[in-house]
Protein backbone atom coordinates (compact mmCIF):
# COMPACT_ATOMS: atom_id res chain seq x y z
CA UNK A 1 0.00 0.00 0.00
CA UNK A 2 1.33 3.60 -1.10
CA UNK A 3 1.46 5.98 1.33
CA UNK A 4 1.57 9.42 -0.32
CA UNK A 5 2.42 11.78 3.08
CA UNK A 6 5.63 9.95 3.72
CA UNK A 7 6.17 9.03 0.14
CA UNK A 8 6.76 5.14 1.64
CA UNK A 9 5.11 1.92 0.42
CA UNK A 10 4.50 -0.59 3.04
CA UNK A 11 2.26 -3.35 3.95
CA UNK A 12 -0.94 -2.78 5.93
CA UNK A 13 -0.79 -6.26 7.03
CA UNK A 14 2.21 -5.56 8.94
CA UNK A 15 1.61 -2.33 9.96
CA UNK A 16 -1.81 -3.84 11.68
CA UNK A 17 0.09 -6.67 12.91
CA UNK A 18 2.91 -4.25 14.84
CA UNK A 19 -0.13 -2.32 15.78
CA UNK A 20 -1.74 -5.49 17.20
CA UNK A 21 1.77 -6.33 19.18
CA UNK A 22 1.82 -2.83 20.48
CA UNK A 23 -1.75 -2.77 21.88
CA UNK A 24 -1.64 -5.92 23.48
CA UNK A 25 1.70 -4.55 25.18
CA UNK A 26 0.17 -0.77 25.78
CA UNK A 27 -3.44 -2.11 27.53
CA UNK A 28 -1.60 -4.78 29.70
CA UNK A 29 1.95 -2.49 31.15
CA UNK A 30 0.36 0.77 29.97
CA UNK A 31 3.29 1.93 27.89
CA UNK A 32 3.40 3.63 24.56
CA UNK A 33 5.80 1.18 23.25
CA UNK A 34 6.98 3.34 21.19
CA UNK A 35 10.90 1.45 21.80
CA UNK A 36 9.08 -1.25 19.30
CA UNK A 37 6.90 0.76 16.96
CA UNK A 38 10.03 2.99 16.26
CA UNK A 39 12.25 0.50 14.85
CA UNK A 40 9.71 -1.61 13.50
CA UNK A 41 8.39 1.46 11.22
CA UNK A 42 11.97 2.02 10.56
CA UNK A 43 12.49 -1.91 9.32
CA UNK A 44 10.52 -1.00 6.56
CA UNK A 45 11.97 1.98 5.76
CA UNK A 46 9.98 5.23 7.04
CA UNK A 47 12.47 8.20 7.98
CA UNK A 48 12.84 8.14 11.46
CA UNK A 49 11.19 11.63 12.18
CA UNK A 50 7.74 10.24 10.30
CA UNK A 51 8.58 6.91 12.51
CA UNK A 52 8.63 8.97 15.59
CA UNK A 53 5.52 11.14 14.68
CA UNK A 54 3.49 8.53 13.41
CA UNK A 55 4.03 6.64 16.10
CA UNK A 56 2.74 9.45 18.73
CA UNK A 57 -0.34 9.10 16.80
CA UNK A 58 -1.10 5.84 17.11
CA UNK A 59 -0.14 5.82 20.47
CA UNK A 60 -2.68 8.38 21.02
CA UNK A 61 -5.27 6.36 18.80
CA UNK A 62 -4.08 2.58 20.94
CA UNK A 63 -4.64 4.87 24.66
CA UNK A 64 -8.05 6.06 24.00
CA UNK A 65 -9.09 2.37 23.35
CA UNK A 66 -6.92 0.49 26.21
CA UNK A 67 -8.12 3.25 28.89
CA UNK A 68 -11.81 3.51 28.19
CA UNK A 69 -11.46 -0.38 28.28
CA UNK A 70 -9.58 0.00 31.95
CA UNK A 71 -11.96 2.89 32.91
CA UNK A 72 -15.05 0.62 32.34
CA UNK A 73 -12.80 -2.16 34.80
CA UNK A 74 -12.70 1.05 37.28
CA UNK A 75 -8.72 0.90 36.70
CA UNK A 76 -8.90 5.12 35.69
CA UNK A 77 -8.15 7.45 38.57
CA UNK A 78 -9.03 10.83 36.51
CA UNK A 79 -8.25 13.21 38.97
CA UNK A 80 -4.64 11.77 39.46
CA UNK A 81 -4.27 11.86 35.21
CA UNK A 82 -5.68 15.69 35.01
CA UNK A 83 -3.13 16.51 37.49
CA UNK A 84 -0.06 14.05 35.79
CA UNK A 85 -1.10 15.37 32.58
CA UNK A 86 0.11 18.71 33.17
CA UNK A 87 3.60 17.98 35.03
CA UNK A 88 4.19 15.72 32.03
CA UNK A 89 3.69 18.02 29.14
CA UNK A 90 6.40 20.60 31.17
CA UNK A 91 8.49 17.72 31.92
CA UNK A 92 8.69 16.65 28.10
CA UNK A 93 9.32 20.76 26.79
CA UNK A 94 12.19 20.53 29.49
CA UNK A 95 13.71 17.44 27.80
CA UNK A 96 13.38 18.98 24.58
CA UNK A 97 15.02 21.59 25.37
CA UNK A 98 18.08 19.66 27.27
CA UNK A 99 18.22 17.49 23.74
CA UNK A 100 18.66 21.23 22.05
CA UNK A 101 21.80 21.94 24.95
CA UNK A 102 23.12 18.37 24.31
CA UNK A 103 22.86 19.01 20.68
CA UNK A 104 24.56 22.37 20.13
CA UNK A 105 27.17 20.92 22.98
CA UNK A 106 27.74 18.01 20.63
CA UNK A 107 27.86 15.48 22.60
CA UNK A 108 23.93 14.29 22.59
CA UNK A 109 24.28 10.78 21.15
CA UNK A 110 27.07 9.79 23.84
CA UNK A 111 25.08 11.64 26.96
CA UNK A 112 21.57 10.26 26.31
CA UNK A 113 22.66 6.52 25.31
CA UNK A 114 24.44 6.40 29.04
CA UNK A 115 21.38 8.03 30.89
CA UNK A 116 19.33 5.72 29.08
CA UNK A 117 20.84 2.58 29.82
CA UNK A 118 21.87 3.48 33.21
CA UNK A 119 17.78 3.86 33.57
CA UNK A 120 16.63 1.18 31.69
CA UNK A 121 19.00 -1.21 33.86
CA UNK A 122 18.22 0.33 37.18
CA UNK A 123 14.53 0.00 36.93
CA UNK A 124 14.61 -3.77 35.67
CA UNK A 125 16.88 -4.33 38.50
CA UNK A 126 14.79 -2.45 40.78
CA UNK A 127 11.46 -3.87 40.08
CA UNK A 128 12.87 -7.38 39.72
CA UNK A 129 14.09 -7.42 43.24
CA UNK A 130 11.12 -5.88 44.54
CA UNK A 131 8.28 -8.01 42.51
CA UNK A 132 10.19 -11.14 43.39
CA UNK A 133 10.28 -10.17 46.95
CA UNK A 134 6.72 -9.50 47.18
CA UNK A 135 5.70 -12.60 45.93
CA UNK A 136 8.08 -14.28 48.21
CA UNK A 137 6.06 -12.77 51.25
CA UNK A 138 2.87 -13.48 49.61
CA UNK A 139 3.47 -17.29 49.04
CA UNK A 140 4.94 -17.51 52.71
CA UNK A 141 1.73 -16.08 54.31
CA UNK A 142 -0.74 -17.96 51.81
CA UNK A 143 -1.04 -21.04 53.61
CA UNK A 144 -2.49 -19.15 56.37
CA UNK A 145 -4.74 -17.14 54.69
CA UNK A 146 -6.07 -20.05 52.37
CA UNK A 147 -9.67 -19.38 53.31
CA UNK A 148 -9.31 -15.52 52.41
CA UNK A 149 -10.84 -14.68 49.01
CA UNK A 150 -8.08 -13.51 46.55
CA UNK A 151 -8.32 -10.31 44.87
CA UNK A 152 -6.13 -9.38 42.01
CA UNK A 153 -6.34 -6.23 42.04
CA UNK A 154 -5.58 -6.15 46.06
CA UNK A 155 -1.86 -4.57 45.38
CA UNK A 156 1.24 -4.99 48.00
CA UNK A 157 4.49 -4.09 47.50
CA UNK A 158 7.65 -4.77 49.43
CA UNK A 159 8.68 -0.70 48.60
CA UNK A 160 5.15 0.24 50.82
CA UNK A 161 6.86 1.13 53.81
CA UNK A 162 9.11 4.08 51.82
CA UNK A 163 5.87 5.23 49.78
CA UNK A 164 3.81 5.92 53.33
CA UNK A 165 6.72 7.96 54.10
CA UNK A 166 6.13 9.99 50.76
CA UNK A 167 2.75 9.73 51.39
CA UNK A 168 3.62 11.39 55.39
CA UNK A 169 5.67 14.28 53.55
CA UNK A 170 3.21 17.73 54.35
CA UNK A 171 3.80 19.41 51.81
CA UNK A 172 0.67 21.87 51.18
CA UNK A 173 -1.41 21.55 49.19
CA UNK A 174 -2.19 18.31 49.82
CA UNK A 175 -4.77 15.75 48.24
CA UNK A 176 -6.81 13.02 48.22
CA UNK A 177 -6.87 10.12 45.76
CA UNK A 178 -9.92 8.32 46.74
CA UNK A 179 -9.95 6.08 42.79
CA UNK A 180 -6.80 4.84 44.16
CA UNK A 181 -6.93 4.63 47.61
CA UNK A 182 -4.47 7.18 48.99
CA UNK A 183 -6.04 9.20 51.46
CA UNK A 184 -3.81 12.25 51.52
CA UNK A 185 -0.10 13.43 49.04
CA UNK A 186 1.12 16.30 48.46
CA UNK A 187 0.25 17.65 44.81
CA UNK A 188 4.34 18.73 44.58
CA UNK A 189 5.04 14.88 44.50
CA UNK A 190 2.43 14.27 41.75
CA UNK A 191 4.09 17.02 40.04
CA UNK A 192 7.57 16.18 40.44
CA UNK A 193 6.79 12.55 39.22
CA UNK A 194 4.47 13.22 36.06
CA UNK A 195 7.24 16.21 35.74
CA UNK A 196 10.32 13.74 35.62
CA UNK A 197 8.19 11.08 33.57
CA UNK A 198 7.90 13.89 30.89
CA UNK A 199 11.25 14.54 31.31
CA UNK A 200 12.92 11.43 29.98
CA UNK A 201 9.82 11.19 27.32
CA UNK A 202 11.40 14.75 25.97
CA UNK A 203 15.03 13.77 26.79
CA UNK A 204 14.53 9.93 25.34
CA UNK A 205 11.50 9.61 23.08
CA UNK A 206 8.30 7.95 23.53
CA UNK A 207 5.84 8.24 26.25
CA UNK A 208 8.13 7.07 28.96
CA UNK A 209 5.29 4.59 30.53
CA UNK A 210 8.40 2.39 31.31
CA UNK A 211 9.97 4.81 34.26
CA UNK A 212 6.01 6.47 34.93
CA UNK A 213 4.12 3.48 35.88
CA UNK A 214 6.67 2.19 38.18
CA UNK A 215 7.07 5.40 39.63
CA UNK A 216 3.53 5.65 40.32
CA UNK A 217 3.41 2.82 41.87
CA UNK A 218 6.41 2.68 44.15
CA UNK A 219 6.50 6.66 45.16
CA UNK A 220 2.74 7.74 44.93
CA UNK A 221 1.36 4.24 46.29
CA UNK A 222 -1.04 3.58 43.33
CA UNK A 223 -2.37 -0.31 43.10
CA UNK A 224 -0.69 -1.75 39.84
CA UNK A 225 -4.17 -1.49 37.77
CA UNK A 226 -4.92 1.82 38.37
CA UNK A 227 -1.49 2.77 37.53
CA UNK A 228 -1.60 0.82 34.01
CA UNK A 229 -5.21 2.56 33.74
CA UNK A 230 -4.40 5.75 35.14
CA UNK A 231 -1.18 6.18 32.89
CA UNK A 232 -2.94 5.37 29.42
CA UNK A 233 -5.37 8.04 30.20
CA UNK A 234 -2.69 10.41 30.81
CA UNK A 235 -0.43 9.74 27.78
CA UNK A 236 -3.98 10.20 25.56
CA UNK A 237 -3.26 13.80 26.60
CA UNK A 238 0.57 14.11 26.43
CA UNK A 239 0.88 12.03 23.58
CA UNK A 240 -1.81 14.39 21.33
CA UNK A 241 0.18 17.05 22.42
CA UNK A 242 3.31 15.60 21.16
CA UNK A 243 1.55 14.71 17.91
CA UNK A 244 -0.14 18.24 17.05
CA UNK A 245 3.53 19.32 17.87
CA UNK A 246 5.21 17.00 15.48
CA UNK A 247 2.25 17.44 12.61
CA UNK A 248 2.96 21.06 12.60
CA UNK A 249 6.57 19.88 11.79
CA UNK A 250 5.61 17.98 8.80
CA UNK A 251 6.47 14.82 10.66
CA UNK A 252 3.35 12.76 11.14
CA UNK A 253 2.10 10.23 8.31
CA UNK A 254 -1.82 9.98 9.89
CA UNK A 255 -2.78 6.72 6.73
CA UNK A 256 -0.10 4.92 8.48
CA UNK A 257 -1.27 5.95 12.22
CA UNK A 258 -4.69 5.06 11.03
CA UNK A 259 -3.77 1.40 9.88
CA UNK A 260 -1.47 0.48 12.24
CA UNK A 261 -4.41 1.60 15.10
CA UNK A 262 -6.75 -1.30 13.35
CA UNK A 263 -4.45 -3.66 14.92
CA UNK A 264 -3.81 -1.73 18.02
CA UNK A 265 -7.73 -1.52 18.68
CA UNK A 266 -8.38 -5.41 19.35
CA UNK A 267 -4.85 -5.83 21.26
CA UNK A 268 -5.05 -3.25 23.29
CA UNK A 269 -8.58 -4.14 25.02
CA UNK A 270 -6.78 -7.94 25.16
CA UNK A 271 -4.25 -6.52 26.88
CA UNK A 272 -6.20 -4.37 29.12
CA UNK A 273 -8.47 -7.59 30.05
CA UNK A 274 -6.06 -9.50 30.78
CA UNK A 275 -4.69 -7.55 33.33
CA UNK A 276 -7.63 -8.42 35.62
CA UNK A 277 -6.31 -12.00 35.73
CA UNK A 278 -3.22 -11.22 37.30
CA UNK A 279 -1.69 -9.71 40.72
CA UNK A 280 0.24 -6.27 40.93
CA UNK A 281 3.20 -8.12 41.90
CA UNK A 282 2.96 -10.37 38.59
CA UNK A 283 2.84 -7.50 36.47
CA UNK A 284 5.41 -5.33 37.63
CA UNK A 285 7.56 -9.04 36.93
CA UNK A 286 6.51 -9.30 33.74
CA UNK A 287 7.40 -5.75 32.92
CA UNK A 288 11.03 -6.30 33.53
CA UNK A 289 11.87 -7.47 30.23
CA UNK A 290 10.70 -4.00 28.94
CA UNK A 291 13.06 -1.20 29.46
CA UNK A 292 15.98 -4.28 28.67
CA UNK A 293 15.43 -4.24 25.75
CA UNK A 294 15.52 -0.69 25.36
CA UNK A 295 18.54 -0.77 26.44
CA UNK A 296 19.49 -3.73 24.10
CA UNK A 297 18.48 -1.22 21.29
CA UNK A 298 20.70 1.29 22.45
CA UNK A 299 23.47 -1.02 23.32
CA UNK A 300 23.08 -2.21 19.63
CA UNK A 301 22.86 0.99 18.31
CA UNK A 302 26.20 2.39 20.19
CA UNK A 303 28.50 -0.70 19.13
CA UNK A 304 26.92 -1.05 15.50
CA UNK A 305 26.33 2.61 14.55
CA UNK A 306 23.02 1.72 13.10
CA UNK A 307 19.53 2.78 14.26
CA UNK A 308 17.20 0.08 14.61
CA UNK B 1 -15.09 -28.00 32.11
CA UNK B 2 -12.11 -25.37 31.77
CA UNK B 3 -11.06 -27.01 28.87
CA UNK B 4 -14.45 -26.40 27.26
CA UNK B 5 -14.56 -22.79 28.53
CA UNK B 6 -11.34 -22.01 27.24
CA UNK B 7 -12.20 -23.70 23.48
CA UNK B 8 -15.77 -21.33 23.74
CA UNK B 9 -13.39 -18.60 24.39
CA UNK B 10 -10.93 -19.17 21.89
CA UNK B 11 -13.58 -20.07 19.41
CA UNK B 12 -15.56 -16.65 19.80
CA UNK B 13 -12.13 -14.72 19.28
CA UNK B 14 -11.54 -16.61 16.14
CA UNK B 15 -14.82 -15.58 15.21
CA UNK B 16 -14.18 -12.11 16.08
CA UNK B 17 -10.94 -11.92 14.49
CA UNK B 18 -12.12 -12.68 10.98
CA UNK B 19 -15.43 -10.17 11.38
CA UNK B 20 -12.89 -7.79 12.34
CA UNK B 21 -10.57 -8.28 9.50
CA UNK B 22 -13.23 -8.23 7.00
CA UNK B 23 -14.80 -4.64 8.37
CA UNK B 24 -11.15 -3.40 8.56
CA UNK B 25 -10.26 -4.64 4.82
CA UNK B 26 -13.13 -2.57 3.74
CA UNK B 27 -12.23 0.17 5.86
CA UNK B 28 -8.37 0.33 4.19
CA UNK B 29 -9.79 -0.08 0.27
CA UNK B 30 -12.88 2.96 0.97
CA UNK B 31 -12.16 5.28 3.70
CA UNK B 32 -8.63 5.21 3.51
CA UNK B 33 -8.23 5.23 -0.50
CA UNK B 34 -10.38 8.71 -0.28
CA UNK B 35 -8.96 10.22 2.16
CA UNK B 36 -5.18 10.24 1.10
CA UNK B 37 -5.25 12.90 -1.50
CA UNK B 38 -7.08 14.86 0.91
CA UNK B 39 -4.71 14.31 3.42
CA UNK B 40 -2.12 14.63 1.42
CA UNK B 41 -3.10 18.39 0.02
CA UNK B 42 -3.51 19.70 4.37
CA UNK B 43 -0.24 18.37 4.74
CA UNK B 44 1.57 20.24 2.32
CA UNK B 45 -0.96 23.35 2.06
CA UNK B 46 -2.69 23.75 5.84
CA UNK B 47 -0.32 22.56 8.18
CA UNK B 48 -1.95 23.40 11.56
CA UNK B 49 -5.53 22.39 10.30
CA UNK B 50 -3.47 18.52 9.42
CA UNK B 51 -2.51 18.55 12.50
CA UNK B 52 -5.90 19.02 13.66
CA UNK B 53 -7.46 16.73 11.48
CA UNK B 54 -4.99 13.93 12.32
CA UNK B 55 -5.69 13.96 16.31
CA UNK B 56 -9.69 13.94 15.49
CA UNK B 57 -9.29 11.46 13.22
CA UNK B 58 -7.09 8.78 15.44
CA UNK B 59 -9.39 9.59 18.49
CA UNK B 60 -12.78 8.70 16.65
CA UNK B 61 -11.14 6.14 14.94
CA UNK B 62 -10.15 4.55 18.67
CA UNK B 63 -13.76 5.77 19.63
CA UNK B 64 -15.64 3.71 16.93
CA UNK B 65 -13.21 0.77 16.77
CA UNK B 66 -13.62 0.40 20.41
CA UNK B 67 -17.32 0.36 20.06
CA UNK B 68 -17.53 -1.95 16.93
CA UNK B 69 -14.58 -4.62 19.31
CA UNK B 70 -17.20 -4.15 22.28
CA UNK B 71 -19.86 -5.07 20.46
CA UNK B 72 -18.67 -8.10 18.56
CA UNK B 73 -17.41 -9.10 21.63
CA UNK B 74 -20.73 -8.89 23.54
CA UNK B 75 -22.20 -10.43 20.64
CA UNK B 76 -20.53 -13.51 20.04
CA UNK B 77 -20.23 -14.24 24.02
CA UNK B 78 -24.05 -14.18 23.69
CA UNK B 79 -23.99 -16.47 20.81
CA UNK B 80 -21.75 -19.25 22.11
CA UNK B 81 -23.32 -19.13 25.90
Amino acid sequence: MFFPISGSHISPIYLAVIGFLIGIMGGFFGVGGSFIAGPALRAVGLDWNFAVGTDLAHIVGKSVVAAKRHRALGNVDLRLGFIMAIGTMGGAEVGAQLIQMLKRAGNVNTVVSAVSIVIYVSISSFMIWEAWRTLRVQKRRKPRSKARSTNAKKDESAFRHRTRAIQRLRLWPMIALPTSGVRAISLWVIILVSFIGGLFSGFLGGGAGYIRMPMMVYILGIPTHLAVGTDLFEIIISASYGTFSHAIKGNVDILIALVMHTGAAIGAQIGAIATQYFAGPKIRLAFVPLPLIGAAIVIYTLMTGHKI
Amino acid sequence: MMKVEAARILRAFVIELALYALLVTGYFFLVLHYLSGWLQDLHLHHVKLYALTAISLIITQAIVLESVTSWLMRMLRGRTE
